[in-house]
């Protein structure tokens, strides 16, 4: 080619949440090669975690993703319960079920943010407003049970901080009960339309060699037919002591990323039904972990995109030398290059978000007064207006 | 044969120090020329799954450790590889093995000043293209240069 085109998508783009620059070289309509560039949001927070004490460090982790707060600190308790054993040496029956609970209930919403996303970038936009219409009691939940709708700060090394009261159960259960028959709106929606079908089979594919040759991991892995997923290879919590199945495909084309998001929202809603059936009554949820000794440890869960992966190296002071974070969008996201060469570039957008690539939807609040632009709330009044709106949804919750 | 036994057989006389922290977390370090063959024996030939690299900038000397996960038995096994030159830390880039490989060693290179030999894309990753040279974040800074 004597001269390259290049069509920009980002770093800011209306079908981008989060600033990232893809370089499409294209050959006509084709897309020749891809160049990616990140780095628009990185923080620094591994070298901020060097300077942070182990029990600050999982507010921290948990900010790296809105969408994935409770994989991150999650995966960083079982790096440091591993400097000190195992999970299921130290933790609580209980609080090993409040885990599980809390780690699936964020993947039922995720999985539904992204299908509805997935649904307006194909132009199905009633997709996109009944996802996030259901996604919506899955956060009132979450508010209920942890105070927060996102970055839940649920998670403390050996436990967990916050009980699931007995009478806030069944609202759990009757939320789940709900959505089912939105699960069963979306398969017939998604996987029985021959529009849809012929929109998504065959594009973007990522065949099973390339899946293992750039080491993608999540749903993006399994829908190549490569069999990993965290939860039962290693598993942590209690997902072991209950009833579920890996969702697993084979084409590794968008419509089977899709597929395995969807099927896995009913391995969810039944892994959540059955540990609060299991959940134990009146028991710690904490096993007040004082001192982290020196050492290195390991901990990985499966985050709604795949292995979260987090290493901590201490010399037995009170904060880490080392603390090295691989979210799973850093390896499914590179594998971009393969599966959108090739394609078309009306193909290359929908392409790029089929990983799932991880954003932040947590936005702040801040009241001025219009008449000498003074902010009239500080953060004390805004905690208090949180207090009064998670009381509100209690009583209509527990009303319904 | 356990994965354990096949990686000692596969790789006889280049693992130094072999140890088991946990159950299923298992360090054995090498010799900083043996990295391409060990992970090639990883990688292509026991087909363990490469999740990451870690590099760390330790008082004596900078530490990569490459983590390898070994699914279906949910083992993890990194290997070690100390890098004694503390001036100009260099290493073998394995991502010419696979591509899985790029981006942290596009990482590690920026953040920590770690040198990749034969890494075919060795641009920067996370930091912009007008970062300060020999500027690297995650390095501890020394009295010297502490500024």
């Amino acid at each position: 080619m004597s001269h390259k085109i290049i069509v920009p998508i980002g770093p800011y783009h209306p079908l981008q949440e989060e600033p990232e620059y893809f370089q499409l070289y294209v050959d006509g309509e084709k897309v020749v090669d891809l160049d990616i560039i990140i780095g628009y949001n990185h923080r620094g927070i591994e070298k901020l975690s060097e300077s942070k004490h182990f029990d600050q460090i999982p507010y921290l982790v948990e900010r790296i993703c809105g969408i994935c707060s409770s994989s991150h600190p999650y995966a960083y308790c079982l790096a440091v319960e591993n400097i000190l054993g195992t999970e299921a040496m130290l933790v609580p029956e209980r609080a090993l079920y409040i885990r599980t609970i809390i780690d699936e209930l964020q993947r039922i919403h995720s999985h539904l943010l992204w299908l509805g996303l997935a649904g307006h970038f194909i132009g199905y936009n009633t997709v996109w407003m009944w996802a996030w219409k259901y996604r919506e009691p899955v956060l009132d939940c979450f508010e209920m049970v942890t105070g927060n709708r996102n970055n839940y700060a649920m998670f403390k090394v050996g436990g967990v901080r916050r009980d699931i009261k007995d009478e806030d159960i069944p609202i759990l259960k009757k939320m789940l009960d709900d959505l089912i028959p939105a699960a069963d709106l979306f398969r017939g929606a998604i996987m029985d339309d021959p529009v849809i079908k012929s929109r998504l089979k065959d594009v973007g594919l990522l065949t099973r060699q390339q899946a293992i040759d750039w080491c993608v991991v999540g749903p993006t892995a399994r829908a190549s037919g490569v069999n990993i997923d965290i939860r039962r290879d290693e598993p942590y919590g209690a997902i072991d002591r209950l009833d579920w199945k890996v969702i697993l495909e084979k084409e590794g084309d968008i419509f089977c990323k899709t597929v395995v998001r969807i099927l896995e929202l009913y391995e969810s809603i039944s892994i959540i039904r059955q540990s609060l059936d299991k959940l134990p009554k009146n028991a710690p949820i904490d096993a007040e972990v004082k001192d982290i000794p020196g050492g290195e440890g390991i901990g990985r869960v499966e985050a709604p995109r795949g292995e979260c992966f987090h290493y901590i190296k201490s010399d037995g002071t009170n904060r880490p030398i080392r603390h090295k974070i691989r979210s799973p969008s850093f390896m499914n996201v590179a594998s971009d290059k393969v599966s959108a060469v090739g394609g078309t570039i009306s193909d290359a957008t929908l392409t790029l978000a089929a990983v799932d690539p991880c954003y932040c939807c947590t936005e702040r609040v801040a009241v001025i007064n219009k008449v000498d632009n003074r902010k009239v709330m500080n953060g004390w009044d805004l905690i208090k207006l949180c207090q009064e709106k998670t009381l509100k949804l209690k009583a209509t919750l527990s009303e319904s | 044969m356990d994965m354990r036994d096949r990686i000692k057989e596969k790789l006889q006389g280049k693992i130094k120090d072999w140890q088991e922290k946990s159950v299923k977390r298992i360090y054995f370090s090498i010799d900083k020329n043996d990295i391409f063959k060990v992970a090639q024996v990883c990688f292509k030939e026991l087909e363990l799954r490469f999740i990451t690299a870690t590099g760390t900038d330790m008082p004596e000397h900078f530490e990569m450790l490459y983590h390898f996960s070994n699914d279906p038995a949910g083992e993890i096994f990194s290997v070690r590889v100390l890098l004694e030159d503390k001036l100009k830390p260099e290493i073998e880039s394995i991502t010419p093995l696979f591509p899985g490989a790029e981006w942290i060693e596009r990482e590690v290179w920026e953040l920590l000043g770690i040198n990749f030999k034969g890494h075919p894309n060795l641009k920067k990753l996370l930091l912009g293209e007008d970062w300060p040279e020999n500027e690297y974040p995650l390095r501890n800074k020394s009295d010297s240069n502490n500024k």
